[in-house]
């Protein structure tokens, strides 16, 4: 029985545009495609490559970067939406010789092993600290769970950033 | 006194720790060389069949796109199979991708799109146009378990299992019996990483090959072997590996195609796979078990019997040890085992953390708490009574065996002594609580690896091995050990690995890499130690004259005289003397290869017990998992805290195959459903509660001179059954089906 696969392919072809994007605190112009990802955009075009691709369906969590200081899937969103936002990426927030509190805990605490989720969920906990939300440990485990580790590393990062947490709410009071 | 580089067994954070958190640590799709170009792959949408025709002509007339790649226009590769077999092929023929019109199973890649960025590929493989003509295909392994058969000893290290004794007598005998049968769907490894390569074409055939493997030179033997290069025209780097778990002990179709793409294209090519398509190549095999235990009126066992039946692909054996556990772990004359494959039309299954021993152990250790009720004894109890301290499987003694000490310092900690034997009897408000246990023991294997130390002008070490770091803490317990044999603080030495110009490694896998470089990283640092003590004896310096290797040591930067510490020459020094920019040496892997040879002395294993605490509403039958207490001997342990964080993983692992895991197939189609990280469900943050991990002390001076066994799979076996155990416990319904969903408990 002969079967025929996928539709017929459209006449053209959308042309690539200017998109202007702001990131780590420095202004980029990249010619892409309308549906280039930003998730794509920074790994393929700004060799920002911290920010990992684990699904490309918003399912994983590991592309989590800070869109005006809130996280969301790099994923999900294409390139275009960003114009005029403040995006911030694992490359911005510490380097070797500077890391930020969470990356000390990440490693103080061994909070991940292959290391590739490792970016979002760092990225991730800076966004839930920046939110206020995450008080107690049951909080920041519901709201990490968007952030698969498959090494298992869970435990590890709850106590990581339960450390930093607990100094920001010192802080506060 | 105490060394300031006394490592080894100290909790020491990931020296790779930085790149990784800071997002520097490059991965396979992360090396952005200079006019990439992109290939997408089109996978096959039947199961069996043939492809009829490929309409290519709307694609390549899209400004950007520059090559389909079929089996229409693959030019003349290798043609035995030999040529495609990499280190870990079991027996049978290799897929070949893009070898021919036929179709073997469902998403087999048929196509590569190449274009100038990943969008255009993408979009362009979404137009291509395939016809195929499919024909009746089988996926259904209960539908032909008469067919199943013993499958021989393709793959390297597999052994069809022994029997021993009288099963039959021994079931006689008996006073109390179980029988259970128990089944496991197909599970996919998905690390966080999808497979990727990128090949950086650098003219006239010379590629560097960025790939995601557990090893190096297993991708460069099948691109060697295939394409016809040499071994320095492909040379093979993995710098970091986002997850393993077995999935890159064979090389998958990308690196094949991104290399055919290069090599057509002479352009440098990028192939990354999506996550449906990570569904799409080796998988822990759907597995169905049966388990028959007699024990006397002492509980002790009179006969065991284990059969397991596996699924294969057409084209080869997938084999993995599932039933071997079950004629070792226990003290028992009368052991019957049995190990089929059925053939059927998917891809072949991949070794998976903890193959074999993950479904055996599960098999074998629910139905031992079964056996707990059916005697009237504790299931700890039950376990000590057929304690085993000689391995009658291979009749040898052990090398050492700590597993009785992780029975009673596991209970220990978790309270088990608190608990009451009847399901259902122990409660948290409204909520059912149960506690079930089991254990489990994997092989410690070490394997011959090169290592090559150097120490330059300025007193730093660097010492490398072409092995892998999949996160199993490669780069640091190597650091360790390379830091204290050489007395040098952490920082000044390196540890450099997966690179196909280093020295040869195995494959990282098995639990063998912590004991097969680790002690191959001591004997490298020895033999420096001997070049620097012979440059040394060149120096104007008495003290060291006549001296033997054996009577100096290296501490603080320094080689001394163990008589008299006051004697001793800065490392730096010696190298400065000699006028070569670095003093280098490396081990020998020719006695290790001749003990491969002789028939082994002991036997050689890890072991652990596992203690879980359930709590289950009894509306809903929601499971949720408390408490674990995972008590592992695995010899001496390299460092605490990488250690520990693997052991959590794998208890992670455990709660994922008990209460989540499988892929689950559409027999009508041939495929599978779930192919994704939303419909395929791992553990997440909010699933893991309190995991305890110990490590009891086991010295083992037999097992290798450093006394480690390894710790990749050992933490796993176990946890699954004493969750299906504590289950039970709590609610009285034993699940044999795994993994156990509410649907089950309802």
């Amino acid at each position: 029985m002969p079967q025929v696969t996928q539709a017929p392919p459209p006449a053209t072809l959308a042309p690539t545009q200017a998109v202007s994007l702001h990131i780590n605190g420095q202004a980029h112009t990249l010619q892409l495609a309308p549906w280039t990802t930003l998730l794509d955009a920074l790994r393929e075009y700004l060799d920002l490559t911290g920010t990992k691709k684990g699904c490309d369906h918003g399912q994983c969590g590991a592309c989590t970067v800070l869109v005006d200081g809130k996280r969301i899937n790099s994923c999900l969103s294409l390139a275009v939406m960003q114009e005029g936002t403040d995006i911030q990426t694992i490359e911005g927030m510490g380097t070797e010789g500077s890391l930020s509190p969470l990356q000390q805990a990440f490693i103080d605490h061994d909070a991940f092993q292959c290391g590739y989720c490792t970016p979002g969920q760092i990225c991730s906990a800076q966004g839930l600290i920046n939110e206020g939300k995450a008080k107690t440990e049951a909080e920041v485990r519901e709201l990490m769970s968007g952030n698969v580790c498959r090494c298992g590393a869970y435990s590890n990062i709850l106590s990581a950033v339960m450390e930093v947490v607990g100094k920001e709410l010192k802080i506060e009071n | 006194m105490t060394l300031q580089t006394n490592y080894i067994g100290k909790p020491t954070s990931r020296v790779d720790g930085p790149a990784k958190v800071t997002g520097t640590a490059k991965y396979a799709a992360e090396y952005n060389v200079p006019n990439l170009l992109y290939g997408y792959v089109v996978s096959s949408t039947i199961t069996k069949g043939k492809i009829i025709k490929i309409d290519t002509a709307p694609v390549l007339a899209l400004p950007g796109v520059h090559q389909v790649f079929s089996h229409e226009n693959v030019p003349s590769l290798a043609l035995f199979d030999r040529s495609y077999k990499d280190m870990l092929a079991p027996g049978g023929s290799p897929f070949r991708p893009l070898h021919s019109a036929e179709i073997k199973y469902s998403q087999q890649p048929v196509a590569l799109v190449v274009a100038d960025t990943f969008e255009l590929a993408r979009y362009a493989a979404s137009i291509l146009r395939i016809e195929y003509e499919e024909v009746a295909f089988e996926t259904e392994l209960r539908k032909h378990l008469d067919d199943a058969y013993e499958p021989g000893r393709g793959k390297i290290g597999f052994q069809p299992p022994k029997s021993r004794g009288n099963f039959g007598k021994g079931w006689k005998e008996g006073v109390a019996h179980v029988e259970a049968q128990f089944s496991h769907h197909a599970q996919h490894h998905n690390p966080m990483e999808n497979f990727a390569t990128t090949v950086e074409w650098l003219g006239d055939k010379n590629l560097n090959i960025y790939d995601k493997t557990q090893g190096a030179f297993n991708s460069q033997q099948v691109v060697t072997g295939i394409f016809g290069l040499s071994k320095e025209q492909a040379r093979v780097i993995s710098k970091y590996t986002g997850g393993g778990f077995g999935s890159g002990l064979r090389p998958q179709y990308q690196l094949f195609l991104a290399v055919l793409a290069s090599l057509e294209l002479e352009r440098s090519v990028r192939v990354s796979l999506t996550r449906e398509q990570m569904f799409s190549f080796g998988h822990r095999p759907e597995t169905l078990q049966h388990v028959a235990l007699a024990t006397a009126a002492d509980g002790s066992l009179t006969s065991i019997n284990h059969v397991a039946v596996a699924e294969t692909s057409q084209f080869e054996d997938f084999t993995e040890n599932v039933v071997g556990w079950s004629g070792m772990l226990y003290d028992c004359k009368n052991v019957q085992l049995g190990y089929r494959l059925a053939k059927l039309d998917v891809y072949t299954p991949l070794d998976m953390r903890a193959p074999g021993a993950a479904l055996g152990s599960v098999a074998l250790e629910i139905a031992m708490d079964e056996m707990a009720y059916a005697a009237g004894l504790d299931p700890l109890e039950l376990r000590l009574r057929n304690y085993s301290d000689r391995d009658q499987a291979q009749d040898l003694p052990f090398s050492s065996k700590a597993l009785r000490k992780c029975y009673h310092e596991g209970a220990a900690k978790f309270g088990w002594e608190q608990r009451t034997a009847e399901p259902g009897s122990m409660r948290d408000g409204n909520l059912l609580v149960g506690w079930g246990m089991a254990g489990g023991v994997w092989d410690a294997t070490k394997l011959p690896a090169t290592v090559k130390a150097s120490l330059d002008a300025d007193g730093h070490l660097t010492v490398s091995s072409g092995t892998n770091e999949i996160g199993t803490g490669t780069y640091t317990i190597m650091t360790q050990i390379a830091a204290e044999s050489m007395g040098l603080p952490l920082e000044a030495v390196t540890f450099v690995l997966g690179d196909t110009t280093l020295p040869v490694s195995p494959l990282q896998g098995g639990s063998w890499t912590a004991a097969s470089v680790g002690n191959s990283v001591v004997e490298a640092c020895t033999k420096l130690g001997e070049a620097l003590l012979k440059q040394a004896q060149k120096m104007d310096n008495p003290a060291f004259s006549g001296v033997k290797i054996e009577e100096v040591e290296f501490a603080n930067g320094q080689m001394r005289l163990r008589a008299d510490a006051t004697q001793a020459i800065v490392l730096r020094d010696v190298v400065q003397a000699s006028g070569e920019p670095s003093i280098e040496a490396e081990n020998s892997t020719i006695m290790a290869k001749l003990e491969m040879l002789k028939p082994p002395k002991y036997s050689m294993h890890a072991h652990n017990a596992v203690f879980v605490e359930v709590k289950v509403d009894p509306d809903l039958m929601t499971v949720h998992v408390t408490r674990v207490v995972n008590a592992v001997a695995a010899g001496r342990i390299l460092n605490p805290k990488t250690a520990r964080s693997q052991v959590l993983g794998s208890v992670v692992w455990g709660l994922g195959m008990a209460l989540m895991e499988e892929s689950v197939m559409d027999h009508r189609f041939g495929r599978y459903m779930n192919k994704s990280l939303a419909e395929y469900h791992v553990p997440v943050n909010a699933d893991i509660h309190d995991i305890d991990v110990i490590f009891v002390s086991e010295e083992d001076d037999k097992v290798n001179p450093l006394g480690i066994k390894g710790l990749g799979e050992v933490g796993m076996l176990g946890v699954a059954a004493a969750v299906a155990n504590a289950i039970y416990h709590a609610t009285g319904k034993r699940v044999r089906d795994m993994p156990i969903t509410i649907d089950k408990l309802l």
